[in-house]
């Protein structure tokens, strides 16, 4: 698998533009994945991993070979994640939270065509449940937990994508936990 | 031991898998006998479960497609070299073209004598052709080892071959002017013309295939 991504890396690096839509097709879901747990929500989640891909192209010549491609493409990922949590725009979003309605999204006063069978209802409740007190929390232990738990890397991973040491990845994981524990412990 | 903050680091230790057998026991002692602890430890356990739980989502499905598209434009030696290769015919075509433009240096070799082409309202004068005032020549005007004088309207492209052009003040040609006088230049416009004739060929083939 490595090997296969070095190999199209250097075929990018030569210019061939092919070689990179393979890239793409492995990593997009954790990519998008990463953003959309660290924004919560699905458009600005396309777009800040659409921009992490062409970042990525554009600058594939700064990418050392002998570093994991999947750490450096992650780290661009979370970076721009983080700086579009800092200067969020007053966007309106379907599935925005309606301000004052706890767990009620625009989609839900958008006439819903389809009727889910109520344990499916009751699983994306949790799941709505579990992502709204991810997003709760300080960005820095955001970035730290969903690495760590939902894309389950590595300590040294994380510090790496993180650009932190070891020693305060853990520290932010430490306090991440007690603070989802404090938010969870009625769900 | 009391429940203090070193039960909660040792807690921390053991979700990081970093805690050794020896903590591992002092910890499991001190839960074996504090609610309190017990209680804080599985309620780390369970949010670490609920993150964990949060199903995979998906990118959309033309996520690839929009980042390609949205990639700039790569270089074009790679475009090329990789065209090439997906189209071995066009390819051994071009090779063809290529090795056709050695034989055109002989051509050359016998193209010393003044031409041009016929147009009956072109007048010639020894080596100098003249597209007379007042005159409108149709078609393209091609003129070889001569001097050409536009003095009326030429309805097509102008190209001289080692020779000269004047353009009068009244002159208009409505295509394109070329003035040739390098063996290069010349070999370079005899390769451009066949190219363009080829793709020509190409877009007919193209068409009619559609």
């Amino acid at each position: 698998m490595e090997t296969l991504i070095k190999n199209r890396i250097s075929q990018v690096k030569k210019g061939d533009q092919n070689a990179f839509a393979e890239i793409v097709e492995i990593y997009k879901d954790k990519v998008y994945q990463l953003c959309y747990r660290m924004l919560g929500n699905r458009h600005e989640a396309e777009d800040i991993a659409q921009e992490a891909f062409i970042r990525a192209y554009v600058n594939i010549h700064s990418y050392d070979m002998n570093r994991k491609f999947a750490t450096w493409l992650y780290r661009i990922a979370t970076n721009l994640s983080i700086d579009r949590i800092r200067k969020k725009k007053p966007d309106f979003y379907l599935d925005a939270e309606v301000a004052g309605a706890e767990g009620l999204t625009l989609y839900s006063q958008v006439a819903a065509d389809v009727e889910l069978p109520e344990d499916q209802v009751e699983s994306l409740e949790l799941q709505a449940t579990i992502q709204k007190e991810i997003l709760k929390l300080p960005e820095k232990y955001r970035s730290a937990i969903v690495l760590k738990y939902i894309e389950e890397l590595s300590l040294k991973e994380i510090s790496e994508i993180l650009e932190l040491p070891i020693g305060t990845v853990k520290t932010r994981i430490h306090r991440g936990r007690e603070a989802l524990r404090h938010q969870l412990r009625h769900v | 031991m009391s429940c203090s903050t070193e039960v909660i680091q040792l807690m921390h230790k053991y979700l990081d898998e970093e805690i050794t057998s020896e903590e591992e026991s002092k910890l499991r002692e001190h839960l074996n006998q504090c609610e309190e602890c017990t209680q804080h430890f599985h309620e780390l356990k369970k949010s670490i479960a609920f993150v964990q739980s949060t199903s995979h989502i998906s990118a959309p499905s033309d996520f690839t497609m929009k980042v390609m598209q949205n990639l700039p434009k790569e270089k074009k030696v790679v475009r090329i070299t990789r065209w090439l290769g997906s189209h071995p015919m066009i390819t051994a075509a071009s090779l063809f073209i290529l090795l056709m433009t050695g034989s055109l240096f002989s051509v050359w070799e016998g193209n010393q004598e003044f031409s041009v082409s016929k147009q009956p309202n072109l007048v010639i004068e020894n080596n100098t052709v003249i597209v007379p005032e007042g005159e409108v020549v149709k078609g393209d005007v091609l003129v070889r080892n001569g001097t050409l004088h536009i003095e009326g309207k030429v309805d097509g492209d102008v190209t001289v071959i080692n020779g000269e052009r004047y353009l009068a003040a009244a002159g208009e040609v409505s295509g394109e002017i070329k003035v040739i006088d390098e063996m290069f230049e010349w070999l370079w416009f005899q390769i451009k013309t066949t190219t363009k004739d080829a793709l020509h060929l190409f877009d007919n083939d193209k068409n009619e295939a559609e």
